[in-house]
């Protein structure tokens, strides 16, 4: 069975060929996608439950499309994620809020860009994740560089047409379908034996507070003439 | 684009990281900030990789502090120092290709307009001496001969910096640089009263030396441009790396270049003066 599976978790090697080279399309409404064949709805779903509930360090990697509250089918959709997270054990919550460069890097821990996802996904050892919220685009940039580098198992719920380097890639994906993905979660955790309270993953490890409300252009130091130049002052010397 | 978008969805507060609760709590976002208070709210850009004492930093910083509805404003850049710092700011940007950028500008702000009839949508093109008045010079002036309503800003360090330091359009004449050892041939080009004569409605040369005045000028751009047509703002922002200047000494090169080819100088057409002095008046009287 090993062999036929056409897309399976990496590493697949540097610049690894491109799924749709390799004969895989995306689902027909109605299916899905596991290891790069067209399969049942259903059969995706479990297969994807399995992964997170067995692999180590699970992850889900929210988008913009969830992170941010443009409208009432995005908070809803946003709902339905916190809804999963918390039945799926040890899970953690790494968002993507954006897609711009970040110099000189990233904080791992605290979010994951998809320039370089794959800094975050071998940063906490993940080997299996969620992406949900992400603009076509970046997903399949991310997920491709994912299967390049990392032994990560990678999911796709997407809510257009789906991602054929995923190795489950469900389509047309709304609030709905991600409960129904999140009662299919809970369904096999019993199957599996797993117990488990449903709480929420732990915050952002975020950066350090700044506190914004003090910082005067003093702090600056030499360099505060840059910024605040007084009239008539001239600078000739600073150090 | 727009304030909705900078709105965290419920539940995720706690997941995002802290740079961007910052932003939508203490940024620029649904507000105007004044440039004097720099450092005093989350910046729209903060980290990136110009070279230490790259003046064209500072200018992108301020820029970027001065917008008026940062919510509702796309950035365009091409290949030239000035992307580096454009793309890793919290306002979406548009990479364009060496010399497009007035070309796609024009087409996204048409775009914006038939999609939000009833809202600003503001467009601005940030690019190089390179990217404007060399390679991309032919569309940098059928944007303007067209009467494009957006705001065209050139970050002239007078040098493609990012190549080894080969001579532009706008090098002074007689400069040597370490790809054109004999010196610069011809005169710089005077962009400024191309803008003129093309058709923008506002020009501004400036060294940028004063925050105050560059936001002013920044401001003034990007809100003629909403009402009236094209708007140009040319500004020295000098390479330090290419014209060996040190880092201690960037703000002294800038203000002696003010007091010689770099004058402030701004014009504007009478509707746009009547329409800023009725502005002014206003928030006088608020």
């Amino acid at each position: 069975m090993a062999e036929e599976k056409v897309i399976k978790p990496g590493p697949a090697g540097y610049i690894p060929q491109p799924a749709s080279f390799l004969g895989v399309d995306t689902p027909p409404p109605g299916k899905a996608l596991l290891y790069g064949e067209v399969v049942d709805e259903e059969i995706a779903m479990r297969e994807a439950a399995k992964a997170m509930l067995t692999r180590r360090n699970p992850t889900i990697f929210p988008g913009p499309l969830v992170l941010w509250g443009y409208n009432t089918s995005a908070i809803e959709k946003a709902k339905a994620v916190l809804e999963l997270a918390m039945e799926i054990p040890n899970c953690r919550i790494i968002p993507m809020p954006d897609y711009r460069p970040k110099y000189p890097k990233i904080n791992p821990e605290a979010e994951i860009n998809p320039n370089h996802p794959n800094l975050t996904i071998l940063h906490n050892k993940i080997e299996a994740c969620i992406f949900v919220g992400v603009h076509c685009h970046y997903a399949n940039l991310s997920l491709r560089m994912i299967r390049a580098g990392t032994n990560c198992f990678t999911i796709a719920l997407c809510a257009e047409m789906g991602h054929e380097d995923a190795m489950v890639s469900l389509r047309d994906v709304h609030a709905d379908d991600i409960r129904r993905f999140r009662d299919v979660v809970v369904e096999m955790r019993k199957e599996l034996g797993i117990e488990w309270e449903p709480k929420m993953p732990p915050e952002n490890p975020s950066l350090p507070k700044e506190e914004w409300t003090n910082v005067s252009p003093l702090d600056f130091g030499e360099y505060a003439y840059l910024l605040l130049p007084r009239k008539g002052e001239i600078v000739e010397e600073s150090e | 684009m727009g304030l909705e978008y900078v709105k965290i969805a419920p539940g995720f507060e706690r997941y995002m990281p802290r740079d961007y609760v910052d932003l939508v709590k203490m940024g620029q976002f649904g507000r105007q900030v004044d440039v004097m208070d720099l450092g005093q709210f989350k910046e729209l850009v903060e980290d990136h990789p110009m070279c230490a004492g790259c003046y064209m930093a500072y200018f992108i910083r301020i820029f970027y502090a001065s917008l008026p509805n940062p919510e509702d404003t796309i950035v365009l850049g091409t290949a030239g120092c000035a992307r580096l710092a454009l793309s890793q700011a919290a306002v979406p940007f548009i990479y364009g290709n060496y010399g497009d950028t007035n070309a796609v500008a024009s087409g996204l702000k048409r775009a914006l307009t038939i999609r939000f009839p009833d809202k600003h949508k503001d467009v601005v093109v940030i690019a190089g001496d390179g990217g404007l008045m060399d390679i991309g010079f032919g569309m940098t002036m059928h944007s303007w001969f067209r009467r494009e309503k957006f705001t065209t800003i050139m970050v002239d360090n007078e040098v493609y910096g990012n190549t080894g330091g080969q001579e532009s359009g706008m090098s002074p004449k007689g400069v040597q640089l370490k790809m054109a050892p004999k010196g610069k041939q011809f005169d710089k080009i005077n962009a400024v009263e191309l803008a003129q004569t093309a058709g923008c409605v506002y020009v501004a040369r400036i060294s940028p030396t004063n925050p105050k005045r560059i936001a002013k000028v920044i401001r003034r751009a990007i809100l003629a441009a909403r009402h009236f047509g094209p708007t140009f703002i040319h500004a020295y922002t000098s390479c330090n790396i290419e014209y060996s200047i040190p880092t201690r000494e960037v703000l002294a090169d800038a203000r002696n270049r003010e007091k010689k080819d770099f004058k402030f100088y701004e014009w504007m057409t009478d509707e746009v003066k009547e329409y800023f002095e009725e502005m002014e008046k206003k928030e006088v009287k608020a």
